[in-house]
Order: structure tokens, then sequence, then C-alpha cells
């Protein structure tokens, strides 16, 4: 390679120009820091080319706020369609004049003298400062029995499905109980394609609650504020499924029970597929009555918290969703291609950091990082589940994350700057700050 | 992670545990496990299998002494019925586990139990294993078990006691869930 390369000078690339680089961007420009935010497609990309065309947002229109700009329209109670939330981004953008160069792709970054160097399908850019706000939903994962299901069947990850007619006719097997997996069950079964979905763990919880979104609640109680360090397991939080929840303008509930009113079969986590066979596992009723424990106690939460704060009125006191109803007899075993002629993957998403120096990356191929800041001076990283709080996977979630990381950062260049006045060039080294205060 | 005083006294050293889990995270090899049993055919339907070692935490361990446990099949198989069937000893083994994830996941919920009672029901359909309906496999076509628990915690908290040992047992997980089976024979030499 090349090391003589030329390359642009800047104190900040952010990398992806999503509601995260946009809010990082609007911070750094408040304190007069130069920066260039890279985005490999237009504001917004994955809102606008790698989502499902039905898909809204899990937060309702009130919520959907970033720093410097709220939801204006006139449907707060709604939840906005991906190309909506592209609309907002685009918004926003112009909005806090963000220093974009879109149809930018990043090949590599890598740490460089005193900084990063971050080489890109236009150019190279050497900076103090690396913010990386690609996502956390950009490489499905997707598990080893796919290698094992007949080559007939055709398969689709989240990813790359957008609607019910771009699956062939007949059985459609849908792996996984997140948001994702219960929502594209309901649309699929509704277009006339037989349905199976494969659960194991999940999040179950109520649309609405007591006559308010269930999200109203969430962020009301402080459960959203909860913070990384007041969990006991950050790496199961990290990993833990969608809460079941769709937006819809009916607001109506998005369950297992509900699912199976409408024709759909459910059967335990998928096992394994051996000779052609799926082998489902039988902790479906564990899986369920888990789930439904745990929604249970997030709800004596809230009542806990409005009896309180004097919220809400006790006599309206709803009756809690119905325990998870599963079939007496329950499938185990099914041969795909008899059933079968697509199988959905909606088995989670993890970031895509694979440009990212392999030193900086977990043994998942995912950039390690503590409440945000990553394991070199310099390195940041942002919207990724549970990054620092409960509700940094969400939209409303990355101002206070941006806010406390441009604080860091902003430290982490100053002294930079100091060091390189003091010794002429010798690279700082990185005082480990307090994270959580 | 819960760090009140410990005033519950189910017999399950949590500390323990505890410890061996942030240890095991640590050093993975140590956490690779290898169970074994040996076993000797003794007459029609009998058999005896003994355990005594096992291989864990970096090298090999005993048990306190051998284990021996005989199965064969019951009169109305015209066996002699010289132990539980094989099919029992794994219901053996499954209210083993549960029971033990119960009294641990509650010692770590300091909740205190006066008493633990399983019962466990199997449902086999012989026509599998006699080759009489291609149809019917050999195994339980289903497994239940129903737990009657007198503890100091309320109905949720026992059966969420109760899911949480489900979630981490695994003679559960052996049960509901396919293993690779890998049966070799060898010829003794006369």
């Amino acid at each position: 390679m090349n090391a003589r390369r030329q390359a642009n000078a800047v104190d900040v690339v952010v990398v992806g120009g999503g509601h995260c680089g946009l809010a990082m961007s609007r911070a750094l420009s408040q304190r007069g820091i130069g920066h260039v935010v890279l985005e490999r497609g237009a504001v917004a990309n994955a809102w606008r080319t790698e989502r499902w065309g039905s898909l809204r947002l899990l937060t309702p229109n009130w919520m959907t706020q970033l720093p410097g700009m709220a939801y204006q329209g006139g449907d707060p109670g709604g939840y906005m369609t991906a190309s909506e939330v592209a609309g907002f981004l685009s918004r926003y953008a112009a909005r806090v004049s963000a220093p974009l160069r879109t149809a930018t792709t990043v090949l590599r970054a890598r740490p460089s003298g005193t900084g990063w160097r971050v080489e890109t399908t236009q150019g190279d850019w050497q900076c103090q400062a690396l913010v990386v706000a690609t996502g956390g939903a950009a490489r499905p994962m997707v598990p080893a029995s796919a290698a094992a299901v007949p080559s007939q069947i055709a398969q689709f990850t989240a990813l790359d499905y957008r609607r019910p007619s771009q699956l062939p006719d007949g059985g459609v097997l849908i792996v996984g109980a997140s948001a994702t997996g219960l929502q594209l069950a309901q649309e699929i079964q509704r277009s006339g394609r037989p349905v199976t979905l494969a659960v194991g763990e999940h999040v179950r919880m109520p649309r609405l609650y007591r006559g308010r979104d269930i999200q109203w609640w969430l962020l009301a109680s402080g459960v959203l504020d909860q913070r990384l360090e007041e969990v006991d397991d950050v790496e199961r939080v990290r990993r833990l499924p969608s809460p079941q929840l769709i937006g819809t303008p009916e607001r109506a509930a998005l369950d297992l029970n509900a699912l199976q009113h409408h024709g759909i079969r459910v059967v335990g986590r998928l096992a394994q597929v051996r000779d052609g066979q799926a082998l489902f596992s039988g902790s479906l009723r564990n899986v369920c009555v888990l789930a439904d424990l745990k929604m249970n106690r997030l709800l004596d939460t809230i009542d806990n918290w409005a009896l309180t704060a004097g919220v809400g009125d006790d006599d309206a006191m709803e009756a809690r969703p119905a325990a998870t109803q599963l079939p007496t007899s329950m499938t185990t075993v099914l041969d795909l291609k008899a059933h079968f002629r697509s199988v959905v993957w909606a088995t989670g998403m993890r970031p895509d950091h694979t440009w990212l120096d392999a030193s900086l990356r977990d043994r998942a191929g995912t950039l390690r990082h503590e409440g945000g800041v990553g394991g070199l001076p310099g390195l940041y990283v942002l919207g990724q589940p549970f990054l620092r709080r409960r509700k940094s996977s969400y939209i409303h979630g990355a101002g206070q994350d941006v806010a406390e990381l441009a604080l860091h950062l902003t430290a982490h260049l100053s002294r930079g700057a100091r060091d390189r006045i003091a010794t002429h060039g010798i690279a700082p080294r990185f005082a480990s700050a307090t994270l959580f205060h | 992670m819960n760090s009140q005083m410990n005033l519950v006294e189910n017999g399950v050293n949590v500390e323990a545990l505890l410890g061996a889990r942030a240890a095991l995270a640590q050093a993975p090899q140590a956490a690779r496990f290898r169970w074994r049993a040996t076993s000797r055919w003794m007459n029609g339907t009998q058999t005896r299998t003994t355990i005594d070692g096992f291989h864990g935490l970096g090298g090999e361990q005993r048990h306190r002494k051998a284990f021996t446990f005989d199965t064969d099949h019951p009169e109305i198989f015209a066996s002699e019925d010289q132990g539980a069937t094989p099919v029992e000893m794994v219901l053996v083994g499954l209210a083993g586990c549960l029971s033990a994830g119960v009294a641990a996941v509650a010692q770590h919920r300091n909740i205190q139990l006066h008493a633990v009672a399983a019962s466990v029901e199997a449902d086999m359909d012989i026509q599998g294993i006699l080759g009489i309906a291609d149809d019917v496999r050999n195994g339980f076509g289903a497994v239940r078990v129903h737990f009657e628990i007198d503890a100091d915690a309320t109905a949720e908290e026992i059966a969420a006691l109760v899911a949480q040992s489900q979630k981490r047992s695994a003679v559960f997980d052996i049960l509901a869930n396919p293993t690779d089976v890998h049966v070799t024979a060898g010829k003794v030499a006369s």
C-alpha cells in the first residue's frame, strides 16, 4: 500500500449520515470543530434502500426528535414510515448544515500517526477523531442451519425482504420473534401465504397500556433512561430482540395470540435443519412463560411508578394482556420441502464494522467500545443497542449519547493539541476519562 | 449484582457458582466438560452402568465415590425388573436438573425454599420402538413436569423460578433440542 497517498486533513470524520451522524455533526459545528460526514448513499440511506415497504417506527411521532428538531406534523400519535424517517432526516441535515460527502463509501479505517486514516471511494482523510455512526442494523445474522435448507426453497433476510409478493406462493417459514419477525409474519400471512413462525426468546409488550402508548410509559417512568451500570448483564441486554410492537394507525397489538388468531402456526426456536427437516425446540412454552412474566414485571413497574407519580386513574386500570396461548400439541419437526417455498430469516442484525481495522473489533466483528468510546484514543461509536442507556436504540435516544460523547471527543482533541504543542508531534497518551457521572 | 445480605439458606453456594461463572468466562477451555458412563450388560434387558470420573476445569475429576445404576424392563415386558427403565432414568435426570436449578435460582434471588416437589411424566407410544408404525417416533411424544413449591415468595416469583430453571437446564435442553449422537462398535478379540 502507498502510505504516502494524498489525504485531506480534518479534525473529525463522521462515518454515516443517519440520525446519529447528523446529530454529532450538529454538536461538532456548535463547538466550531472541523469535520465531514461521509455517507455511502444519500442521507438516511438504510431507511431509503434497506427496509421493507410497510415498516414504521416502533415509537410515536411526538417522540421522534433530535437535538434542535422535533416532530412538527399533525399526527403526533402516529408512527413514521421508513420514507417519512428519511424525509425527517433530510430536513435535519439541511437544518444543521451538515458538511456531507454523499456517495462516498468508506473502504477502510485504521490508526495512523496521532490520529486516523480513512480510505474512501472518493479519496482519503486524515483525522484526529473518528466517529462510527453507520447504524446498528446493517448486517443480517443468519444461523448456520441456513446452509442446510434445500436449494429449492428461496431464502430472504430482513435486509432484502421488501413485500410479500416478492416471495413465491406457498408456505413461508419465518425464523425469529422480534418486532421484525412478527410484523413480517402478519403481512405475509395476509397475502395468502401460510406462515409458520419459529419463536425463541422474545420481548412482549402491549402497544397501549392504560390508554397510552407503551413508549409513553417507558419514557415517563424512566425505564428508557436506564443506564449501562444499572443493568446486571450488559451483553445480554444488548442482544435482546426488539419488542413485539408495530406502529399502525389503529395502534393494534401484535403478539403471538393475535398471530395465531389469524392462522399463523407457532413453533419453537429453529434448533437445526437435518436431512431436509426443520427441527424446532421444545422450549416454546417456557420462552412464552418467560416473556409473559417479564412483560408483567414491566407493567408492574409502570403501575408502581404511576401510583407514586399520581399519573393515571386507578379505575381506568387496564386488564393485563392475556397469557400467551399455545396449542396443546406442538409441532417439533417439519419437512421443509413439503411445507415451505421460502424461509425468511428475522434472526437479528449486527452493525457492519468490517471496514475498521481488525484489532479494534471483537470476535463477532463488531467495534469494541465502552459506552461509545472505542479502544483507541479518538474513536467513537454511536447508535448501537444500549450504547449508554436503554433509549440508545431509538432515534430520540441519540441526543444525550451524542452530547456526552461530543464532550469526550472535544476533550480528546484539546488534549491532543496541547500534547502536540508540548512535545512536538509525539502521540498523546490516552487518559481514560470516566465515562459515567 | 444483588449484594444485599443473604438471610436465605437453600444449601446452594451461589457465591461459588457466580465465582465459577466469572472465572470460566475468562477461561473458556476450563468450561469444557466431558461426562462419562461405562456400562456392562448383565442379562436379558438388564444393564449396569457406572458413573465415576469426568473431565472438567482443565483436568480429570472424580466423584466422591462411584455410583452404579441398574436399568431393566418391567415384568409386563417379560423382563425381570431389576431396575428402572432407561427412559425413566431420563426423567430422573430431568427432575434432578430442574430441581437443582430451582434451588440455585431461589438462592440467588434470596427466596427461602421449604419444599420443592416435582412430578414428571412422559408420553410414549411404543408402536415406535416395536416397529409397528413408521410415523411414530421411538422417544417421548411429550414431557410434562409439575412443580409444587413451598417458599417465601409470591406465586409469580415461584413461576419465574421454574421458568429460569428451565432456561438454564442442561437436561431440559437435551430433551428439547436435537443432539448429534455418535455410536461406534468394536469386536472384542477372542
